[in-house]
């Protein structure tokens, strides 16, 4: 493996008042793969993907994406360098439809200046009928486009995730970052976006960090996977070595035999 | 000529509606589609109504201007100070929750307007600005009326097209993204301060359009004119009874609203003296009623937000797929 990281994490620290909830963590993220991140509940994932998108500024500790120092930059600055996010409990827009929430994400949209829509509306007008064309394959390949002018507000919670999933997609970006896209989806739903993900993969080329509690989807697509457990990194490795490690078993996987995630 | 007469008092009714529907659309601009609760909107009414007088006033010994400038100077520099004027205003308080910016809003227009009111050199204090110049003020008095509010009427015509414009286009659709979720609008790469700041300033510039344009109705300025009563509060009753976030029932709601108000104070007129003083107060009651009664029952105002979703429902043609 030879593969030169995108993202690097080092020695990362996040405070909330006296608690911590990122201990020191350092990772790294090779290009083109999908990393899973795996660990019990309050491990600090969603956490580490809020310092990574730029949700947070960490309390201590560097973050380098693609070579570039990027720990202290907003999140709007880090989508325009190719990081983009979904989050965990759907962000939807939900008085916007559900075409125009994947139309609003398209970087650089002239429409978006005052000036231009002014005395520019020609160029507006241009941009937008491809934003929309684009929007639409977007909607295809979710399988929404029944729904494309239905409030986002007012559609299930399964198609609120797809529809995280899709507004990655009105991107290029290098690096997406999956919070539990799977979470609250039914098994044929699931094993959709499973499909997705790995096409999205394999044809255009995104890395993924994928945080899931669904093992069976770990198995199938991540490639390292990585554990936490108290806000760092327990182990890191090959589906395969993580899970049958001692300590991933005491600290997560062992405790699900008992309780449910 | 007799018919003309008549038509005196409506045009004045209509004259202030116009005036009243800038400072209408700027806090639309700002609370409708930004969710900023600009609660001084008299301070930027001021700032336009001042900046105007003192460019395009006369001199007088002893005050800064008038530079004499004409009536289109005097406009642009209103809006352009407005701006100004909340450009850092914003930039402080953009950045915490609405609560402050109201605070901080209502405290810049009180102290602007205890500006006006002391500081002789720069506003006349309490005799304000006179003799300012006016469209067509050579006209006989309805002629005159009339074609101001002809020009009036055309500035508000092109201030809505263009503030619909922004509404429809991709800049409406981030906005109300923002207002939604701000988060989530971050996250997908939408410079969220800025374009707070962006839509303070653009609303600041025109109230002080309206600020400007009442300025020149009445040829001059006092610091009377600047009631937070009307200019602040009565506004907000416009924008919330017509419904926020859509310019036409914002315009509805200040024609409604100033039609009431006005034609309250013709009938308190009637009442005898010692009637006519607590009826006064009564008015604004009823403006307090009226909006209560709007909460209550249509909380998103007479003509909600409207949206014309269905343009995007439209397949694209598979023929510029090319």
């Amino acid at each position: 493996m030879t593969r030169a990281p995108m993202l690097h994490c080092e020695a990362l620290k996040q405070f909330f008042g006296s608690f911590c909830a990122i201990d020191n963590c350092t990772l790294s993220i090779p290009s083109d793969s999908i990393t899973g991140l795996i660990g019990p509940n309050g491990a600090g994932k969603t956490t580490l993907f809020n310092l990574i998108a730029g949700a947070y500024q960490p309390t201590g500790g560097t973050i380098t994406f693609c070579g570039q120092d990027i720990t202290f930059l907003t999140p709007d600055k880090r989508f325009a360098k190719g990081l983009v996010r979904t989050f965990q409990i759907p962000h939807e827009f939900q008085h916007l439809t559900v075409i125009e929430n994947l139309m609003m994400v398209a970087p650089d949209q002239p429409g978006e200046g005052l000036l231009q829509n002014w005395f520019a509306p020609g160029r507006v007008h241009r941009v937008e009928e491809e934003t929309r064309r684009k929007a639409w394959e977007v909607l295809e390949f979710i399988e929404l486009t029944h729904i494309a002018d239905q409030l986002a507000g007012l559609v299930s919670g399964g198609q609120k995730k797809l529809l995280e999933l899709g507004r990655t997609m009105m991107t290029d970006s290098k690096l997406v970052l999956l919070d539990e896209p799977a979470a609250g989806v039914n098994r044929t739903l699931l094993r959709k976006i499973e499909d997705k993900i790995a096409y999205l993969h394999k044809e255009r080329g995104y890395t993924f960090i994928l945080i899931e509690h669904d093992m069976e989807m770990i198995e199938k697509l991540c490639d390292p996977v990585i554990c936490m457990a108290d806000g760092r990194v327990l182990i890191e490795g090959d589906f395969k070595s993580v899970r049958s490690d001692p300590r991933v078993l005491e600290a997560y996987l062992g405790e699900k035999a008992g309780t449910k995630h | 000529m007799g018919f003309l007469e008549a038509l005196n008092y409506p045009i004045y009714v209509a004259i202030f509606i116009c005036v009243y529907s800038f400072l209408a659309i700027g806090l639309n601009v700002q609370w409708g589609y930004a969710g900023l609760f600009n609660a001084g909107v008299a301070g930027f009414f001021a700032v336009g109504a001042y900046t105007s007088a003192i460019l395009t006033s006369p001199d007088v010994p002893g005050r800064l201007g008038g530079f004499g400038l004409p009536f289109i100077a005097g406009v642009a520099g209103a809006m352009l100070l407005s701006a100004l004027v909340a450009l850092p205003i914003g930039k402080i308080c953009l950045r915490f929750r609405g609560d402050y910016l109201a605070i901080v809003t209502i405290g810049v227009a009180e102290a602007i307007r205890i500006f006006a009111r002391s500081e002789e050199w720069i506003t006349g204090s309490s005799r304000g600005i006179q003799n300012l110049p006016r469209p067509f003020g050579d006209l006989p008095y309805v002629y005159s009326q009339l074609a101001y509010l002809a020009l009036v009427a055309a500035i508000l015509l092109v201030v809505y097209l263009l503030v619909e414009r922004q509404s429809a286009s991709p800049w409406g659709r981030m906005m109300r993204a923002i207002r939604d979720n701000e988060v989530a609008a971050m996250a997908m790469g939408k410079d969220v301060p800025f374009r707070r700041l962006q839509a303070f300033v653009f609303g600041a510039a025109l109230m002080g359009l309206g600020g400007a344009l009442y300025a020149h109705l009445g040829r001059s300025i006092t610091p009377e004119a600047i009631d937070p009563m009307i200019a602040s509060f009565l506004i907000w009753i416009m924008v919330i009874l017509g419904g926020s976030g859509n310019n036409r029932g914002v315009l509805a709601g200040v024609t409604i609203v100033w039609i009431i108000w006005t034609a309250s104070e013709f009938v308190t007129d009637q009442l005898p003296m010692e009637y006519a003083l607590q009826a006064k107060y009564g008015r604004i009651f009823l403006i307090g009623l009226m909006l209560q009664l709007v909460l209550r029952f249509r909380p998103n105002g007479i003509f909600p937000e409207f949206r014309p979703t269905q343009k995007d429902s439209r397949k694209p043609d598979k023929s510029d797929k090319a």
